[in-house]
């Protein structure tokens, strides 16, 4: 198809028929502000209309995020009718948002700071009362706070939900100047089918959708003199940590992680890596048993507890085929106050356990009451990526200049395939070659996996394993692609033996918890950090070679799916449904375990 | 009040009668498989109901197999749609600019407390529901309010009660 050709500020710039203005601009380096357009989310409802242009011949703006180009159309996108214009849309945007800037958890990385930065607001003539914050803030999910009176209405939150995750929790509600972003009658979000994956967080422009921020419970647990405080890290966090302090995205900063956390005043800094490693050992064996003897196929991985709940409320017919395995944060919690309990000589109830996750839905899975194996809450709080780089300023420590440190023994050692957990295709590439060397007795001939690798949205790859013939595998991430998959198992249509689920798109680097802004070209970037560590830090790639996992079979759980496996690192899953409102039980007191009681 | 304007614990079985819920059931039939069947659907549903209480709105997006928010939100987005019950009589106050120089404000702020509702609320017994509106081109007589067709002027608030009791 021939090219359109156009001007933008005498910029001559030839494009696909169809390309929008805004789009046609981005190409020849003009930056057009926008709030509410979002490319990559297929989100252009012209509604900011902070992007308006001058298109000659047009009466009046145009918003160039919908407006498309034609042959000889000349823009002008900085004459004073359209900056005066942009600037009074920003003034507006602003009369009726909270003034809160200093103190809003979006300060310094927000993009109607920005655009009223751009647009040059340097007054408020207009003010408007807004909402109470009682009557605006939901703080009923664990994992995710929505506060109303900050939304300016760009609706990515809802395109995000409903067309990404399929989950369709939010919806613009009633209209003009009372139109709210909202969950059906206005629900709190725990009583809605909220996965709490924190997707819309990571699309929010402004401080409207927030992480439930557990700061404070984990900074007083450091300083009460009779806690032992025990932190894990996820594999996602050490290439996504350094972008909060400015570091190129995607840096690798797992020495200066340590170095921060142990600075932080944490008594020991583990791995949740170390526990990776052994969902490797575990989730293999109960694949290789089902294969075996019979079981529920296709097996589907349970790490990515957004894809749980979004399980249990809309597929739960289909909860057989999930893996029992606890996800790595979990069988970490379990074993920190048992076995790590039982070598170190610390009452339990003394040890605190803290999580450092890329998420906001482990958030709610540390709360589940099923995770109560250890006798008390396996994991007592949980930071996200975001959290743990508040804590780090406010403890006033200069992270990018921080020396590398190592992990603590035993919970602290990892191969690569367990690093590789934070990116989509990372379980599965991590099982294949564990699984591969535990059926034929040799390592894969390649242990890069690069078929499962990437963004596409559904990966499958088929992989001869010695006696078991051919095995087909399928990575699904973003829950829109999970149910591409998961429609074929309930139409027993299902090819694969073993499906790979993550709840968001990219797997964990693109968590709900990542540092802002997560985009498609910075998943790539963080997945890179991710097998650069697999393949050229650590000495092991295979997570059945990690001394430590070896060690902890050796003298604590004896055998893969044994007996102690499967009352720590093991789980059941719950039927929700999707009747609304649900009606949640608070977060579940864990009564110690009696003796002889089974799981 | 609008986030109260839930409804959740209506009792349909009790609030309508087999013969409506059937009814119900054969419009979203009808409708079901059909591209942009939520509108139609509401609006018959409604014709029948008279309000859209959220049970019904669920019923509805389970049959037409869509979300509930969105449901919802097409259901608050046109004023058309209504999840509250209607009064025998819909009391519409005035206030625009003729009737609110004139104290439509005190009107409106009258007829509330004598009814007991906010804007869009029916009275308990149903038999009221309050609205306002801007302006219905009977300035000379402000400030004016309408009860169903009819039209009182020149009113005072001490003259609300009077006007009220009339309609029963």
């Amino acid at each position: 198809m021939s090219l359109v050709n156009l001007t933008i500020d005498n910029i001559k710039v030839a494009v696909e028929p169809g390309t929008t203005i805004l789009e046609a601009a981005r190409k020849v380096g003009i930056t057009i502000p926008t709030l509410c357009a979002s490319t990559e989310l297929g989100h252009t409802p012209g509604a900011c209309r902070v992007c308006l242009v001058e298109v000659q011949g047009q009466r009046g703006l145009t918003a160039s995020c919908v407006f498309p180009v034609w042959e000889g159309m000349v823009v002008r996108t900085t004459t004073e009718a359209v900056r005066n214009a942009r600037r009074m849309v920003v003034e507006l945007l602003l009369s009726n948002h909270p003034a809160e800037c200093n103190y809003c958890i979006r300060n310094a990385n927000c993009e109607l700071q920005k655009v009223a930065e751009y647009t040059g607001v340097r007054e408020l003539r207009f003010a408007i009362p807004t909402m109470s914050k009682e009557d605006a803030i939901d703080e009923s999910s664990p994992s995710v706070v929505r506060d109303t009176r900050k939304c300016i209405n760009c609706h990515r939150c809802v395109t995000v939900c409903a067309q990404v995750q399929t989950v369709s929790v939010l919806t613009p509600s009633f209209r003009g100047s009372s139109t709210t972003v909202a969950p059906p009658f206005d629900l709190p979000l725990m009583e809605t089918n909220c996965t709490g994956c924190g997707q819309c967080i990571n699309v929010c422009p402004v401080g409207a959708l927030y992480e439930k921020d557990d700061i404070d419970k984990v900074w007083k647990a450091l300083q009460d003199p009779t806690k032992h405080v025990v932190v894990q890290a996820a594999p996602a966090v050490r290439v996504q940590l350094g972008e909060e302090f400015g570091m190129p995205v995607g840096s690798l900063v797992t020495g200066k992680l340590i170095a921060a956390l142990r600075k932080l005043g944490f008594h020991k800094v583990f791995d949740t890596n170390f526990t990776a490693d052994l969902t490797i050992i575990e989730e293999g064996n109960e694949l290789l048993k089902r294969v075996k003897e019979g079981g529920t196929l296709p097996m589907i991985t349970s790490c990515s507890p957004g894809w749980i709940k979004f399980c249990e409320h809309f597929y739960p017919d289909l909860i057989p085929h999930l893996s029992t395995c606890k996800s790595p944060q979990m069988m970490f919690g379990a074993l920190a106050k048992t076995y790590y309990a039982e070598i170190s000589g610390i009452d339990p109830k003394d040890i605190v356990s803290v999580s450092i996750m890329p998420c906001t839905a482990k958030k709610f899975e540390a709360q589940r009451p099923e995770m109560c194996s250890s006798g008390f809450r396996d994991v007592d709080y949980v930071l996200t990526t975001r959290e743990l780089g508040r804590m780090i300023k406010q403890a006033g420590i200069e992270f990018v200049g921080l020396a590398d440190e190592e992990y603590d023994a035993p919970m602290g050692e990892y191969t690569g395939a367990a690093t590789i957990f934070g990116t989509t295709g990372g379980v599965m590439e991590a099982a294949l070659r564990t699984v591969y060397a535990v059926v034929t007795g040799e390592n894969l001939g390649d242990l890069n996996v690069t078929p499962v690798r990437g963004l596409e949205g559904v990966k499958a790859a088929t992989l001869t394993v010695g006696d078991l013939g051919p095995v087909s595998v399928a990575v699904a991430h973003g829950l829109a692609n999970a149910r591409t998959v998961l429609d074929q198992i309930r139409e027993g249509k299902s090819p694969y033996a073993f499906i790979e689920v993550m709840c968001c798109a990219g797997g964990c680097i693109g968590g709900g918890g990542a540092p802002h802004p997560t985009t498609n070209d910075v998943r790539k970037r963080r997945a890179a950090g991710l097998y650069k560590d697999d393949g050229t830090v650590q000495k092991y790639r295979q997570s059945h070679e990690s001394p430590s996992v070896k060690k902890l079979y050796e003298v604590f759980l004896k055998e893969p799916l044994g007996h102690k496996s499967h009352k720590l690192l093991h789980t059941h899953y719950v039927n929700r449904g999707t009747e609304l409102p649900h009606k949640e039980k608070g977060p579940a007191v864990c009564k110690p375990a009696k003796k002889g009681a089974g799981h | 009040m609008k986030a109260k304007a839930r409804n959740a614990d209506i009792d349909i079985s009790k609030e309508f009668t087999p013969e409506q819920l059937k009814k119900v059931d054969k419009i979203i039939e009808k409708f079901k498989d059909r591209p942009g069947a939520l509108i139609p659907v509401l609006e018959e549903a409604q014709m029948v109901l008279e309000f859209l209480p959220m049970p019904i709105l669920k019923i509805i997006a389970g049959g037409l197999n869509l979300p509930l928010s969105q449901v919802y939100g097409v259901v608050t987005f046109y004023s058309f749609f209504t999840m509250t019950p209607r009064g025998k009589y819909t009391v519409r106050v005035c206030l625009g600019t003729a009737c609110y120089v004139r104290g439509g404000k005190a009107i409106y702020d009258n007829i509330k407390k004598e009814l007991n509702v906010e804007e869009g609320e029916t009275t308990d017994d149903r038999m009221f529901t309050l609205e306002t509106v801007r302006c219905i081109g009977a300035c000379g007589l402000g400030p004016v309010i309408f009860v169903n067709d009819n039209v009182h002027g020149r009113l005072k608030p001490a003259k609300i009660k009077d006007v009220l009791s009339k309609y029963n």
